[in-house]
């Protein structure tokens, strides 16, 4: 344990710069200046705090007032928390630069509102982060969902409304289940801190409060609403229609992955991997992830519309982080971690792609994206490496992540059950259902002729400031595959800890907290 | 330090509001600018008093002062301790901000009756510190009745449709008086005294009388209709939707938080916490009526198209999450907290609410919802205060209503031990209730930021915001309800509640898990 102040620090960053972005809107090269200094300014404290992590310390940062023995506002960052904490930080940079250019393009309307919400989305996903019990962590995911939604509505259309309307009926009546798991928690042990292993009073209840404990895990679930799993999923397809940075940055990353975080946070911290196998709800978690994973990809492949179909893979995706977790097994828990980082850098590649196609050309619709591949090389090729991974496919690092969640199935038809080996089945139809889906969007894009009579094939890029934010989050899919191969080479493994951010070794001591040696 | 005066400071805190009035009404007819600042500033002193007294309150214990210097039986006395100088603290500060705000507001919704209007506003505000400060119930009714009264002049100050519902809350006000004074009444003819502490302690043994439960039935009912309490708020809508903004906002702030607090102190000093448990099924139907109380009122405030109209059916609602609370308190201490931290928490965020919408009134006069469509741009500050306490209303952590719901969940939690069914349908009435402040709230927000219906008119977007003294207070109140949620959450007011749960006779004082 290490009191330190970085964490307030890290959130102070953003929810200064959101006033300064409100009142600066009338400069906007200002106002940008802004919210890129916050961004670069969080994630060097991020970046600060990983090495006490890696020695296994966690950094405090709690108020000596709390409300209730048990029950205050804390900050801590552990390695798990770390790991979302670097994911989000890094990318609010780059999708800070990705949407300067990206709605100076477009020319859109309301960028102030639109940066003074982002901060507040950003603050909010860090806050998730770093928080060290369920009640900073309802506080600052309500303060996500509302800070998002005028990202969501950006748009001002009825679409856009009806879309905002759905995205708040969904996440904030989820919200009032979360509200009442939080309370009952407290209700039945006194604390809601996130303890290594578990609370140790809630599991003293398991025998006798059996169906207490169940009923109170599916408010949970229901509370994580952000996760979309099905069949509570449409609010985020709808939510499509917001800018692409708002899709890449929230619907792939911030947004969806508090929602997972969460539920991870619940497995892990407060119910445990050992409560949760003897009520048996890691069967009932993986059926849900299951039967996520099925019929989003199903859903997906009859989507036209690229943003839309990706919307569809991002709930397929998180469904793996819920499996690996519902598998309760060490390699499953690490699968399910890593997919967190590792599934944001890729889809983030994947949404900016699809932003930057409509930039430079104005396409929404796969069909319509013939021959794109030859006008738009980098776009492309970063879409390639994004979607390779999506299918769990090397050299992109999702092919890691889904390694690791097989191994899971695996370990956990071995201790668990056997039932448990159906899920590796599902895992691989999955996957297989993810290649039916976005190998086609490649092969219009690199060997089908674009629509009407087009002379000669012009190289038209859209402007540096989106796609050089797409070719680093590709690159950078590429490295943490790289880096995972290269770590046991004595000689070459610091740099490339350090290169992949300490990613792999963040995974390996968040393991040891959940899973005692 | 010792403060000028501080001994006196009780029976001041009324007598420099009284003689504001007077002077305001003499010095206003030689010129009428100084209505204003004498107004301001005798609230102003008088805050200072409050907080004066609630430190000494809670560093010595509770303030006895004998006026004229007769003793309780025979003579009145007033009684501070920590629970009245935080109302006290409530009203005043809420008062000093809306009268801030009332200066160009007044100018221009009532520019022949300037005077006049301090004047009665200073009256209403002597009557509400009365009441708070007494502890005689027979002194607590004349200082309801001087209050009452000011506040049907307030109302009615506009003319035209305000007097009318000036009208109904004269009548509805009047009965609500009645009965309290009614159960006054059979208290003394129980036990000879009006005195609130002796009354507390003669009263244990006649907890069976008849008499002594139908004083309490009498009471519950007419402050229920004084505070608007479902269903007898039938005059409230009206009067809060055509009175000027600033009596709104007052009215909606203070002047139902004192009738709470009257209905608390009567419960908790006078009959004690005792008597609640002995008379079986009361605490039962109070929580049930406050509980449909929430529901129908957010339910109305979905059905109306005014913006005023729709925030006094929120009060309605919210109203029912204060009873709700005191109705839990005889079960778990955490519901008392809830009511008393709904006091302050509701004045700040429906005073800012009126204060936002006085302001749509006053610039652009915007009364229908549906005219909202780019407020946003043009009134930018006025439309982010609204939006802020709009938030913290629905109870987005860590806003002021978001610590009142938590205080209430736990209090709901804990009284399913006894009362399994109940309990459990409390806790699901607060969630359904957010989700339907939400409801009401959020298209409001909508329209004024998002709504872009395309009607030629509204493309204007000149900036037309509020003149500065009424900008100010919105934003500080907006500002209030964020930090003051974070303040209840950390836990930094848990002394002073202990104290004040307390003194109100809770065993134990603050919960513990």
């Amino acid at each position: 344990m290490v009191d330190m102040l970085t964490p307030l620090l890290v959130l102070l960053c953003p929810l200064i710069a959101a006033p300064l972005i409100f009142m600066l809107g009338k400069w906007p090269n200002i106002r940008e200046g802004v919210a890129i200094t916050a961004s670069i300014a969080t994630f060097s404290l991020v970046l600060s705090m990983i090495r006490p992590v890696l020695d296994g310390d966690v950094i405090r940062c709690t108020f000596s007032q709390t409300l209730l023995p048990g029950l205050g506002i804390g900050l801590k960052v552990d390695a798990f928390g770390m790991l979302f904490a670097l994911t989000s930080s890094s990318l609010w940079i780059l999708v800070t630069f990705y949407s300067i250019g990206y709605m100076r393009s477009l020319k859109e309307h309301a960028q102030t509102r639109f940066y003074f919400s982002f901060a507040l989305a950003i603050f909010g996903a860090l806050g998730i982060a770093m928080s060290s019990n369920l009640l900073t962590l309802f506080i600052f995911y309500e303060i996500l969902t509302v800070s998002t939604y005028a990202l969501v509505v950006h748009d001002q259309t009825a679409e856009a409304l009806s879309a905002g309307h759905k995205y708040f009926a969904y996440l904030l009546t989820s919200g009032c289940f979360f509200l009442f798991g939080l309370v009952m928690v407290y209700y039945l042990t006194g604390t809601t801190d996130f303890t290594n292993g578990g609370i140790a009073a809630l599991a003293a209840l398991n025998p006798a409060h059996k169906w207490t404990l169940i009923i109170l895990f599916v408010c949970f679930l229901l509370g994580f609403l952000k996760v979309a799993w099905m069949p509570f999923h449409s609010w985020l397809p709808a939510a499509m229609v917001a800018p692409t940075p708002v899709s890449a940055l929230l619907h792939a990353v911030a947004v969806v992955k508090a929602g997972v975080f969460g539920i991870v946070r619940i497995v892990c911290f407060i119910y445990g991997v050992d409560l949760m196998t003897s009520l048996g709800l890691g069967l009932l978690l993986a059926c849900i992830a299951g039967f996520t994973m099925i019929v989003s990809n199903l859903f997906a492949i009859g989507q036209d519309n690229l943003k839309r179909r990706l919307a569809y893979s991002t709930i397929n995706q998180l469904s793996y982080i819920l499996l690996g977790a519902a598998l309760l097994t060490e390699p499953g828990i690490r699968g399910a971690m890593m997919h967190i980082p590792f599934h944001g850098y890729m889809k983030i590649t994947l949404f900016m792609c699809a932003g930057a196609i409509m930039v430079a050309t104005g396409k929404k619709n796969i069909s319509e994206m013939g021959g794109i591949g030859k006008t738009m090389p980098i776009t492309m090729l970063a879409f390639t490496i994004g979607a390779l991974g999506m299918c769990g496919i090397p050299p992109a690092v999702g092919f890691i992540s889904k390694w690791y969640l097989c191994m899971g199935t695996y370990v956990a038809y071995e201790t668990i059950s056997p039932v448990m080996i159906i899920f590796l089945f599902v895992l691989l139809i999955a996957s297989l259902l993810d290649v039916v889906y976005f190998f086609p969007i490649l092969h219009t894009a690199f060997f089908k002729e674009p629509e009407g009579a087009v002379a000669e094939p012009k190289v038209k890029e859209s402007t540096s400031l989106v796609v050089i934010p797409l070719a680093i989050t590709a690159i950078f899919s590429v490295i943490f595959f790289l880096a995972f191969i290269l770590r046991p080479v004595e000689m070459l493994a610091p740099y490339v800890d350090m290169l992949s951010m300490h990613i792999y070794d963040l995974v390996d001591v968040a393991i040891g907290d959940v899973i005692p040696s | 330090m010792t403060w000028f005066l501080a001994e006196h400071y009780p029976v001041l805190v009324i007598v420099i509001s009284m003689f504001a009035a007077f002077t305001i009404l003499i010095a206003g007819g030689v010129n009428k600018k100084v209505a204003f600042p004498i107004s301001l500033a005798t609230i102003f002193i008088q805050l200072l008093m409050a907080f004066s007294m609630l430190k000494r309150v809670l560093a010595e214990g509770p303030i006895h002062y004998q006026l004229g210097g007769w003793a309780p039986p025979w003579g009145i006395e007033y009684v501070i301790d920590t629970f009245n100088a935080y109302v006290l603290i409530v009203i005043l500060l809420l008062s000093f901000i809306c009268v801030i705000y009332s200066k160009r507001s007044v100018e221009k919704e009532l520019p022949l009756k300037i005077v006049p209007f301090y004047s009665v506003l200073q009256l209403l505000i002597t009557g509400l510190c009365g009441i708070v400060v007494t502890g005689d119930i027979f002194n607590l009714y004349v200082f309801l009745e001087i209050s009452a009264l000011a506040s049907y002049a307030l109302i009615a100050v506009a003319g035209g449709r305000s007097l009318k519902a000036s009208y109904n809350y004269v009548i509805m006000g009047s009965m609500g008086a009645c009965f309290y004074l009614l159960g006054a009444g059979f208290l003394y003819a129980v036990t000879g005294t009006l005195n609130m502490a002796d009354l507390s302690a003669l009263l244990p043994p006649l907890y069976g009388n008849r008499a002594v439960q139908a004083a309490f039935v009498f009471f519950a009912v007419g402050m229920s209709i004084k505070m608007a309490l479902f269903p007898l708020h039938v005059w409230q809508p009206d009067a809060y939707t055509y009175a000027p903004s600033t009596v709104s906002a007052i009215i909606a702030a203070t002047m139902s938080k004192v009738s709470v607090y009257a209905l608390i102190r009567v419960i908790f000093s006078v009959f004690t916490i005792e008597f609640l448990q002995s008379y079986v099924g009361i605490e039962l139907a109070l929580c049930w009526i406050a509980a449909i109380g929430i529901i129908a009122g957010s339910v109305l405030a979905i059905q109306q198209t005014k913006l005023k109209r729709m925030l006094a059916y929120s009060s309605i609602a919210q109203i029912g999450y204060i009873v709700l609370g005191i109705g839990l308190a005889p079960i778990s201490a955490w519901g008392l907290v809830g009511a008393i931290a709904h006091i302050l928490n509701h004045a700040i965020t429906k005073g800012c609410l009126f204060l936002a919408a006085g302001a749509f009134i006053y610039k652009l006069n915007l009364w229908d919802i549906k005219d909202f469509e780019g407020l946003g741009k043009k009134m930018p500050f006025a439309s982010a205060a609204f939006t802020l306490a709009a938030i913290a209303m629905i109870g987005v952590p860590p806003c002021t209503g978001f610590a009142t719901k938590l205080f209430l969940l736990f209090a709901s939690l804990e009284a399913t031990a006894t009362m399994p069914i109940s309990g459990y349908a409390f806790v699901v009435i607060l969630m359904i209730s957010t989700l339907l402040n939400i409801a009401y709230f959020w298209r409001i927000v909508d329209r004024i930021y998002f709504v872009n219906s395309g009607n030629g008119h509204h493309h204007d977007t000149k900036k037309a915001d509020v003149p500065l003294s009424m900008v100010v207070p919105m934003l500080l109140l907006a500002v209030l309800c964020i930090v003051v949620g974070i303040l209840w959450l950390t836990g930094v007011f848990a002394p002073m509640m202990d104290q004040m749960l307390c003194e109100l006779g809770v065993p134990g004082g603050m919960p513990q898990w």
